[in-house]
């Protein structure tokens, strides 16, 4: 167990009153370090959600952009139906519509439950794969929402509150899903299938279950990564995009919440580190002497090496601290 | 499973969102003063669009040396802060927002892709920072507010340029078109070809697509083969055009094929070869052009970068000495006065052309028609907007 | 019908380089059961060192000619399977014992790695593969296209084919990769060396991917850093379909997934190619889970 449940409903509680307080002064911040804050608070639904498809639940998804862009979409065209309103009513309309994307993102994530039932490993994974790809090019062939040009959607209505309101809701409700009886199950099925299903597990049910709860809050991450960077593509849901939630999962730890989290965090403030770091040498008016402009053109490359070493010298996560319990 | 048993939890939650929606307006970044002048650039430098993101940051980069060693703009020199979008949706906004709040550019320059544009403008728009696409093509980009403009050609102008030489000079009567569905500047261009095409006559016999990035064309210009059109129009980008061209003719495709500036690069004819005989575009400039502007744009970009300039990189060196130009006649760096600076350009002589800025903050501009002969490019004509 | 004939060649040709590519993935998937992502981009660079040697070359074999482009192929060949074990001796050969998906992320760290590395030195803007080949006019027959590449493509992919089945069939090598992709601990005790052997098939499926490399350059001369990407998708979707592990499932996988997408492209629409061709994987998967040639694989209690 890595969340203590025992105060869970407090904490999230007070989460929940830190991120009404963090909004109030959020004009504050500057706007750069804030939106990354949101990127963040977005990753971490994504990847703790991922968490319980692939981490707790031991099934192999790689499809998870493609239930985000599901998410995305269907929040983005609700509320641009909307047009200007005032504070209160536009906050219930942005959470009906994250709720709608949530929704069609379960729908898609049952509908790619069901093969779950004859596949695994590496075929699961591909199918997941290509059902994100399927999603990809069916939202490129829908005109109405701008094709392969992507959408614009009006409303910027992402906050501070929403995002980790949200994040501390999805690792609320996943930690004590997990935890609870019904979610042992989960984990039975992680360990040893054919084990569960001789106790009497109904192992299709838990992988379903697992595949529709993690596709609904990936829908909301997407409704709110719509509504905060006000531009969708469904190129910007690619496999690649799947593959570096993935990523979070695996360097977090497979199946620990708290290790997944602070692994979301810390993939989406790298690159912007390593941007900082090419940036930050540059000295104003000695134009030809940026002794670390060359972070700058190698930024990326960088990257993927700190990836390959963290994953050979950590290779059970980089935040698994210990075992869990069973 | 009783997680939501505090309902009055869940209606504070909500209550406590619906009052902070909408209040997130973020105030604009600080427009540093000090000696020099801050000018964001952001653009594809990797990933899948690194070609042209690359080469409109070598134009950029050639305008501002040459303003700086000029004496740069209002007695200050320019400082260009360029990031990296890695041709990944949702990164623009996050290097716009960077640049604007963290190191208080006075104005940006950006991006090809018009997807990216469209992540940034509102963002420009929402803090009072003008900025200009060297070549978004997409009408809804500068459609985002008045601090959004662009240098480069609007899709009806060149596609209806194309549709006239197609019918006029090539004197086609049946098109086939083949897109680039990912790129807003094909489709765009495919539109108002097809419509001024059917309005002059003419028919299109073949619609096929395509997504930049592909290699193999062979599929679709089977089919343009099976429809026998007279004419082909290509409006896409020479990472593409080549290869198309190349296997066009290898199915025994022998009409010529007609494009737009996205055809202009030089590894068009290297990997074209003799495919492209007799094929025609539409761009800026030709390099047969003796303005001086052009030709010492030319040999400057050769001396620089040992190699020839594509489209991206003129467009490129435009936006910025557009840019140096309005804040000098402006008097200020406020965005604002910039604004009005820019919306007030006019006869500019840039290297792409003679620039006016209309009133819808797109560029109108003459557009010249080459045809490739004898593996070379030959000038043909012009056609004023 | 001529158009239909045309449709078929065209993705047979492009379906045979696939086939060539999904092979290096079956085969390090049936040796290793793991994925490596990063194929593709070895694809990439075999492309790329052709496209380095071939000036080089030029200077004491006249280009294009058969000789000379008989030894760019066998140069980037060995080139890649050089690399190919180097990346497997650094990168995977540390997790061997861990779970095979801290093995595939560390794939995909090195697949980034080679594409942004590939941006950066060679430069992001696509190059012209130069002619290394000869080749013949337009053949016509019945109205029918084909050219000289595309005739080459196939029996270069036929050639590679045979000469690997018989590696892995007819000698000692062979056997030994069979015997540690059936049970490596056994191998092991039998005296297989299974790090000689691993590295062996590293550098089999390397160099497979290389001569890919370099027929995808030949037929379709614009080469970038990022060309290894949706070929490797393609391709680790047809070893998938084939059945992964299975060396002529590969071969049929590729080319089915060559076909279908050539006819969706000129018959349908190019824009619903890449959901299609996964589409039908899923059918197929949903049919017979192991792949159209794999063994269904006993579970075990």
């Amino acid at each position: 167990m890595n969340l203590n449940l025992r105060h869970a409903k407090t904490g999230l509680l007070g989460a929940l009153a830190l991120c009404f307080l963090v909004t109030l002064f959020s004009k504050f911040i500057n706007p750069y370090w804030l939106y990354i804050l949101y990127d963040i608070g977005i990753n971490i639904i994504l990847a703790v959600s991922l968490n319980l498809i692939n981490g707790y639940t031991g099934q192999f998804s790689l499809g998870h952009a493609g239930f985000m862009a599901v998410g995305a979409y269907t929040a983005g065209v609700i509320t641009n139906q909307f047009g200007q309103l005032n504070a209160f009513a536009s906050g219930g309309v942005f959470l009906g519509a994250l709720l709608a994307g949530g929704l069609m993102a379960a729908v898609a994530g049952l509908l790619v439950g069901i093969p779950t039932l004859r596949l695994k490993g590496d075929y699961l994974a591909i199918v997941t794969l290509g059902f994100g790809e399927i999603i990809r090019v069916i939202l490129q062939n829908v005109d109405s929402v701008g094709g392969a040009r992507g959408y614009s959607v009006m409303h910027g209505w992402t906050n501070f509150f929403w995002t980790f309101g949200l994040a501390a809701v999805t690792v609320y409700v996943i930690a004590s899903l997990v935890n609870s009886t019904y979610g042992r199950g989960f984990i039975a099925v992680h360990d040893d299938e054919i084990a569960a299903e001789a106790m009497g597990i109904n192992t299709t049910k838990y992988k379903v279950s697992a595949f529709v709860i993690g596709a609904f809050f990936a829908g909301i991450a997407g409704g709110l990564y719509a509504h905060s960077k006000q531009y969708i593509t469904p190129g910007g849901f690619g496999f690649m995009q799947s593959i570096a939630f993935v990523v979070m999962v695996i360097l977090g730890g497979m199946g620990n919440t708290v290790g997944v989290i602070l692994a979301a965090i810390l993939l989406t403030l790298l690159p912007e580190g390593l941007r900082f770091l090419a940036g930050v040498q540059q000295i104003p008016g000695v134009t030809k002497m940026y002794p670390l402009s060359w972070v700058g053109d190698t930024r990326m490359i960088i990257y993927s090496l700190l990836l390959i070493v963290l994953m050979l010298t950590r290779p059970q996560g980089l935040f698994a601290f210990k075992k869990r319990q069973r | 499973m009783n997680i939501w048993r505090g309902h009055f939890f869940s209606l504070a939650f909500v209550a406590a969102g619906c009052l902070l929606t909408g209040c997130n307006k973020s105030s604009p970044g600080p427009n540093a003063g000090g000696d020099v002048i801050k000018v964001g650039e952001y653009g594809s430098l990797t990933g899948s669009e690194a070609s042209f993101g690359q080469s409109t940051h070598k134009g950029i980069q050639q305008a501002v040396d040459e303003i700086n060693a000029a004496g740069g703009v209002l007695g200050k020199k320019i400082e260009l802060h360029t990031e990296d979008d890695q041709s990944q949706a949702g990164q623009a906004a996050t290097v716009v927002r960077k640049l604007i709040s963290s190191d208080g550019v006075v104005a940006l320059l950006g991006e090809v892709a018009s997807s990216r544009s469209l992540e940034a403008a509102p963002i420009c728009q929402q803090s009072g920072i003008p900025m200009i696409s060297p070549s978004s093509t997409n009408p809804k980009v500068t459609e985002v507010g008045d601090y959004i403009f662009r240098v480069c050609f609007i899709d009806p102008f060149q596609g209806t340029v194309m549709a006239n030489f197609a019918t006029k000079t090539v004197q086609a009567h049946t098109a086939a078109v083949l897109t680039d569905v990912k790129s807003d500047y094909s489709l765009g261009l495919a539109k108002f070809f097809k419509e001024q095409f059917l309005a002059s006559g003419g028919k299109i016999v073949d619609e096929e697509k395509y997504s930049g990035g592909d290699k193999d064309f062979n599929a679709q210009l089977t089919a343009i083969k099976a429809a026998s059109p007279e004419v082909v129009f290509v409006p896409g980008y020479y990472t593409e055009v080549g290869l198309i061209a190349l296997q066009a003719r290898q199915l025994g495709i022998n009409v010529p094929l007609l494009g737009g500036d996205g055809w202009e690069s030089p590894t068009l004819i290297p990997v074209g070869g003799k495919a492209l005989e007799g094929d025609s575009f539409s761009t800026h400039f030709s390099a047969d052009n003796t303005s001086p502007e052009v030709q010492a744009y030319l040999t400057t970009y050769k001396k620089r970068y040992n190699e020839t300039s594509d489209a991206m990189a003129p467009l490129g060196y435009d936006a910025m000495m557009i840019l140096a130009d309005a804040i000098k006649r402006a008097g200020t760096t406020d965005g604002a006065k910039v604004r009005d600076a820019l919306a007030a350009t006019k006869d500019f002589k840039g290297v792409t052309g003679n620039i006016t800025i209309d009133p819808n903050r797109n560029a109108s501009k003459s557009a010249v028609i080459l045809t490739i002969t004898n593996g070379a490019i030959k000038y043909i004509q012009t056609v004023a907007p | 019908m001529t158009e239909l004939l045309q449709q078929l060649i065209n993705g047979l040709a492009l379906g045979s380089i696939l086939a060539l590519i999904a092979l290096g993935y079956t085969m390090v998937y049936g040796i290793l059961r793991f994925i490596n992502f990063a194929h593709g981009d070895v694809f990439m660079l075999g492309a790329f060192a052709g496209f380095y040697l071939a000036p080089k070359i030029a200077t004491f074999v006249p280009l294009p000619s058969v000789a000379g482009a008989l030894i760019i192929f066998g140069l980037s060949m060995v080139i890649c399977a050089a690399l190919g074990v180097l990346i497997e001796r650094l990168a995977y050969k540390p997790l061997r014992k861990r779970p095979k998906l801290t093995v595939l992320i560390t794939a995909i760290g090195v697949s980034l790695f080679l594409e942004y590395a590939g941006q950066f030195f060679f430069g992001a803007a696509n190059k012209k593969f130069p002619d290394i080949l000869p080749t013949w006019p337009v053949t016509k027959v019945l109205g029918l296209s084909v050219n000289s590449n595309q005739l080459i493509v196939l029996a270069v992919t036929l050639l590679l084919l045979l000469g690997l089945r018989f590696i892995v069939m007819k000698t000692r090598m062979g056997r030994a990769m069979r015997a540690v992709s059936f049970n490596p601990e056994a191998a092991a005790l039998m005296g297989v060396n299974t790090d000689i052997v691993i590295s062996f098939t590293f550098a089999l499926g390397s160099a497979l991917a290389a001569a890919a490399g370099i027929l995808y350059a030949i037929n379709y001369p614009s080469i970038d850093p990022l060309m290894g990407i949706m070929p490797g998708l393609k391709a680790f979707v047809a070893a998938v379909l084939g059945g992964i592990g299975n060396l002529p499932g590969a071969a049929l996988g590729g080319i089915i997934i060559g076909v279908t997408e050539t006819l969706v492209s000129g018959y349908i629409s190019s824009t619903y190619r890449d959901a299609i061709a996964f589409a039908i994987l899923i059918v197929i998967l949903l049919v017979k889970p192991s792949g159209l040639l794999g063994k269904k694989e006993v579970e075990k209690v």
